[in-house]
Order: C-alpha cells, then sequence, then structure tokens
C-alpha cells in the first residue's frame, strides 16, 4: 500500500493550517504539523473532499498537462460524459468531440460508450444466480477502495468489472488499431478527461493487481478551457456521438442505476451519504435491493472537483442535452458481449484495515484501552487546535507515540493552571 | 490473558434515526483491533438487532461490549416490559410490534433469530414488567 499514488497533494505555501480540510476528511487521514496539512497516505482515498472545502485552494489534484499528448502518433480523446454538462448553451455533443479534435486529438471515443456496453453488462450480470447482493458499483474508484479499507465483507459484492473508463480505452485502442493497421501500442495514447483526482489515482495505480491501460488522465477544466476557444456552433462537425441518454445520464447520481431497468436500486452520492449506505448494508439491514450505484462526489461525476460548473447547472444541462438523443445509438442488447476479457477482474485489492493499532489482537486491546481512559481526560469538544480532527483521534494518535498530550491546549490550560496553584508559595484555593 | 476491554452505549428509546449508531461505533473499535471482518459482521449484525429491539420494545436500555482474549461479548439491558414467552419470541416471524413500528419496516419477527444465529451463545433474561437482559458471545479465535 505504500507505492499506492495518490492524486491529491499540498502547496505548502498556500496552507495556513486552518483545520477545514481536516474537518471534512472522511477517513481522519490529515493532521495538521507545523501549521500545516499532512495527509496519511494509507488512509486517503482519493475522495478530494479536501480540495473541496479548502478556502485557501492549498489543495491540489495532479494530473497530467494536455500538452503531454503531443508525445505520441496517435491521440485518442476519452471524454468523461459529465465533461457535456460544462457548457452553456449546447445543443449536441458532437461539437464537444469536434472540439476535441480541434484541439489535437486524433481520435475521440465517448466514455459513455464504454457506460452504455457496462449497463448491459450489469443487467445481466444481475440475474446471474449465486451471486451476492446487493452488488455494488465499481465506477467510482473512491468506493472501490473504500469497500477495500473499511467495508472489506463487501468485497464480493463488487462487480467484478473494471470501470468504464478502462473498457473505454480498451475499445478504442482496437477500434484505432483497425482504421491505422500501422500504428504500434507505443504510438497510441489514449488520454482520460478526468472530473476527479479519485479517477486519476485509478489509472497510476490500476484496481488490485490489475494495472490500467490508460496512458493519461488530464483536468476538465484544463481541456474546458482550450475547447472553449475551438468550439463552433455553425460548422457542422466531422464526428457524432455514439453513446445516447444512458452513457450521458452516468454523469449523475442515479444514471448508472436507472440504466438497468430494475426498480431494486440505491444510489447515492456524496462521501457521507456513502458510508451510512455501505454502513447500513454490512449491518444486513438493506434487503431487497438488486443493486447500489455510489457516487463519493455530491451529484455524481459532475460534483468532481476538476469539473468547472456547479453541479445542480450541470445536471439541467444534461437534461436539456438528453432531450433529444436516442436511449441508446445502437441497441443495447448489443452490448451484453462486448466487453473484452480484459474488463473483467477478480484480483480485488488486499483488505488493509484503516487505523489499526497494532498487528497482534491483545496489544491492541491493550492500546485501546488507553486511548478510551485517555478520551475521558480530553475536553471532548473536538475542536482541532491540536492538530487532529477530534478529541478521539488525537487520543489514538498519543498513544501511537505521533502526538504529545501537551499538544491539547485546554489540557495544557489545566495542566498550567495545576502547576500554578501546586507552585510552592502560591496561594491555594484563590480560584 | 490480556486485559479486558469494554464499550457501553446508550440507546435511545423511540428513536430509531439513533438505533444503529452503537453498532457503527462497535464495528469502527473492531476493526481498529484487527478482528476478522467477517466477525465483525457477525457482531455487528446481532447488536444492530437487538439496539432495533430495545428501541422498539423497551424504550431504549444500554449496551454494553467486552472483549477478552477469544470472544467478543455484547450485554444488551433496559427495564421494559420484558418478554412473556421466550420461546415464542425465538421463533421465525413471530413479533409483538405494533403496526406503527411495522409500517417503519421493522417487526418481521427476525430480530431475536438472527441474534442467536449470529452469534456463538445466547442467553435472554427477562422479568415481566422489570425487564430484560441479553447476552450475546461471539469468538473470534
Amino acid at each position: 500500500m505504500s507505492t499506492y499514488i495518490h492524486s491529491v497533494s499540498l502547496d505548502a505555501s498556500k496552507c495556513t493550517g486552518c483545520t477545514t480540510c481536516m474537518k471534512h476528511c472522511p477517513t481522519e487521514a490529515i493532521r495538521i504539523k507545523d501549521n500545516c496539512a499532512c495527509i496519511d497516505a494509507q488512509r486517503c482515498i482519493d475522495c478530494a473532499q479536501c480540495i473541496r472545502h479548502c478556502p485557501n485552494h492549498a489543495k491540489k489534484s495532479n494530473y497530467s498537462s494536455l500538452s503531454e499528448i503531443q508525445k505520441y502518433k496517435y491521440k485518442i480523446a476519452l471524454p468523461a460524459p459529465a465533461l457535456m454538462a460544462q457548457f452553456e448553451n449546447l445543443d449536441s455533443v458532437d461539437i464537444v468531440l469536434q472540439g476535441l479534435l480541434d484541439v489535437g486529438f486524433d481520435d475521440v471515443f465517448e466514455v459513455a460508450r464504454g457506460a452504455e456496453i457496462v449497463s448491459a453488462y450489469t443487467r445481466s450480470y444481475l440475474a446471474t444466480p449465486g451471486i451476492k447482493k446487493p452488488v455494488l458499483s465499481t465506477a467510482c474508484p473512491v468506493i472501490a477502495r473504500l469497500v477495500m479499507l473499511r467495508f472489506p465483507f463487501l468485497k464480493d459484492n463488487l462487480i467484478p468489472l473494471l470501470p468504464p473508463i478502462e473498457i473505454a480505452a480498451d475499445l478504442a485502442v482496437k477500434e484505432a488499431k483497425e482504421k491505422h493497421p500501422e500504428l504500434r501500442d507505443e504510438d497510441i495514447c489514449t488520454c482520460f478527461i478526468s472530473p476527479c483526482p479519485a479517477k486519476v489515482s485509478y489509472i497510476k495505480n490500476g484496481f488490485g493487481s490489475y494495472k490500467s491501460k490508460i496512458t493519461l488522465a488530464v483536468s476538465m477544466s484544463e481541456v474546458y478551457m482550450h475547447l472553449l476557444h475551438v468550439m463552433k456552433h455553425d460548422v457542422p462537425a466531422e464526428v457524432s456521438a455514439r453513446a445516447g441518454r444512458v452513457g450521458l445520464s452516468w454523469a449523475m447520481c442515479g444514471g448508472e442505476a436507472s440504466a438497468l431497468l430494475n426498480d431494486k436500486i440505491i444510489a447515492a452520492d456524496g462521501i457521507d451519504n456513502v458510508i451510512s449506505v455501505l454502513d447500513q448494508i454490512e449491518d444486513g439491514n438493506i434487503s431487497n435491493v438488486d443493486f447500489v450505484e455510489l457516487n463519493a462526489c455530491p451529484g455524481g461525476c459532475v460534483g468532481g472537483v476538476m469539473a468547472l460548473e456547479n453541479p445542480f447547472i450541470a445536471k439541467n444541462r444534461l437534461h436539456t442535452i438528453r432531450r433529444y438523443m436516442p436511449v441508446t445509438q445502437e441497441n443495447i442488447k448489443q452490448f451484453e458481449g462486448a466487453i473484452p476479457d480484459s474488463g473483467f477482474t477478480e484480483n480485488l485489492p488486499d483488505y488493509k484495515p484503516l487505523n489499526k493499532l497494532s498487528d497482534n489482537i491483545a496489544e491492541s486491546m491493550r492500546l485501546m484501552n488507553k486511548i478510551q481512559l485517555m478520551c475521558k481526560e480530553l475536553p471532548g469538544i473536538d475542536c482541532g487546535s491540536c492538530g487532529a480532527p477530534n478529541c478521539r483521534a488525537f487520543a489514538e494518535d498519543v498513544v501511537r507515540g505521533l502526538a504529545d498530550r501537551n499538544d491539547c491546549i485546554i489540557a495544557y490550560r489545566d495542566y498550567i493552571k495545576d502547576y500554578i496553584n501546586n507552585y510552592p508559595g502560591s496561594r491555594k484555593n484563590d480560584g | 490473558m490480556s486485559e479486558e476491554l469494554k464499550f457501553t452505549y446508550n440507546v435511545d428509546g423511540e428513536d430509531f434515526n439513533s438505533a444503529g449508531q452503537a453498532s457503527v461505533s462497535v464495528k469502527k473499535n473492531l476493526r481498529q483491533l484487527g478482528i476478522d471482518p467477517e466477525i465483525i459482521r457477525k457482531v455487528s449484525i446481532a447488536m444492530y438487532e437487538g439496539e432495533i429491539n430495545m428501541v422498539i420494545h423497551a424504550h431504549g436500555g444500554t449496551a454494553d461490549v467486552f472483549v477478552d482474549d477469544e470472544k467478543i461479548g455484547i450485554v444488551l439491558s433496559d427495564k421494559g416490559p420484558g418478554i412473556a414467552d421466550i420461546s415464542k419470541a425465538m421463533q421465525e416471524g413471530y413479533s409483538t410490534a405494533t403496526d406503527t413500528v411495522r409500517a417503519l419496516g421493522f417487526g418481521a419477527g427476525m430480530g431475536l433469530p438472527n441474534m442467536k444465529r449470529y452469534t456463538d451463545y445466547m442467553n435472554i433474561e427477562s422479568q415481566i414488567g422489570e425487564g430484560t437482559t441479553i447476552t450475546m458471545h461471539v469468538k473470534y479465535q
């Protein structure tokens, strides 16, 4: 796990140590040390909550620059469906696709197409006897990582399928080689236009033992700036969209689930809601549900931190674009067998419990007793001044030897008072 | 023998929204101890069912969770009406829950049977008008 490459980082010069990001981190991965927010890489799930909430814009997403595609001979853009929601008055997806060609790509393959193929497969997968239900989507990489760190019992509920970006990349490369048989693997660059750092991390790290075949991930906001200069309404596009409503709807929460034509579905968005749904599933408290779509970002992918538009406005735009679109461009039934063999995965990442105290249970128990005792002595106001998100997390840090008890300003104040009161010569009991 | 660890939770009566909070917190603690996920799930299901029972039938109570070097013990005690016929209450599908509670999706008569199913030991002590104490053990090694 130490080799896991994250895509959330900090610009230390902008960080004021204000505790906002630390308070919003769902896995308590952030501590403030020397007025600077540090991320514990083992606990980080790349959900981007810290980026979303940082008032100083000190937290950043890492991604490749669009200029990096120039190193390759044949550049394929893989636009996330959320990209289509970023433009005002857009009447056709084709305009965006043409724009991508105009900014330097040689070919475009909509991730929405990959999504439609995944939807078709999921429909048939849900009918497979003996599978563990509810089936959980693996499209949002945050969820897959969260399940491995915190909900290992739900590991077998994950659909054994790589996310739509991977399916799209695989098919895009195949198509490119058919069109241009002279192309070698190293000539081709598949470039995902990402709404979030979690997908960037997925591309860098893969999934379990699977290494992603996508070459680069660039930020949706960077590509947006380039597209704005080239997109034209009055010139007919040379390319046309091959995905329909189903694929486009994956950009928002509920899109993936509603494509299944099954009413036993749950779709949740926002990391806290996601965690509470997973807790309930784990407790056996959700019955009669076949499929659960979970999105770490509020609103789904349109709420990604690398998307520009407010997710609610973005959703409204998607509804407008969808209105004149066919459900799918091809019969979705055709897609059922369309998943390349490499699109399936059985090698999930290993369970690595968040925050385990020790490898020895007896030792863990001893430490937890100390933590509990210490929690009783701490003020319990979760102020964050010590640099930990709450008193309990601070007690854990102290017991693990990562923090000093006197980092708690309230406990320290009491210690000073006590010291003064008991100082030889001081008058006791004078308040 | 290592020291025993204890967690205590108050379960609010008549508050379905907070029912389940104790089991979520127990899960977090057991994960930190490094207990096997399968065991944690058993404990959390048994605990969740017990919490719901205390909310539905007994206006709340307390949940104590013990961890020693071989098992996790859960003691749920309430000062509710008591269980009139324990063997009937243990039957799947038998419930004395009110229509209001059933309308909320509870009261399927699976609470006690599930608690039994997911634990290695279960004992019910109940006095009419006095309350009920349920002790459950889940062995982890």
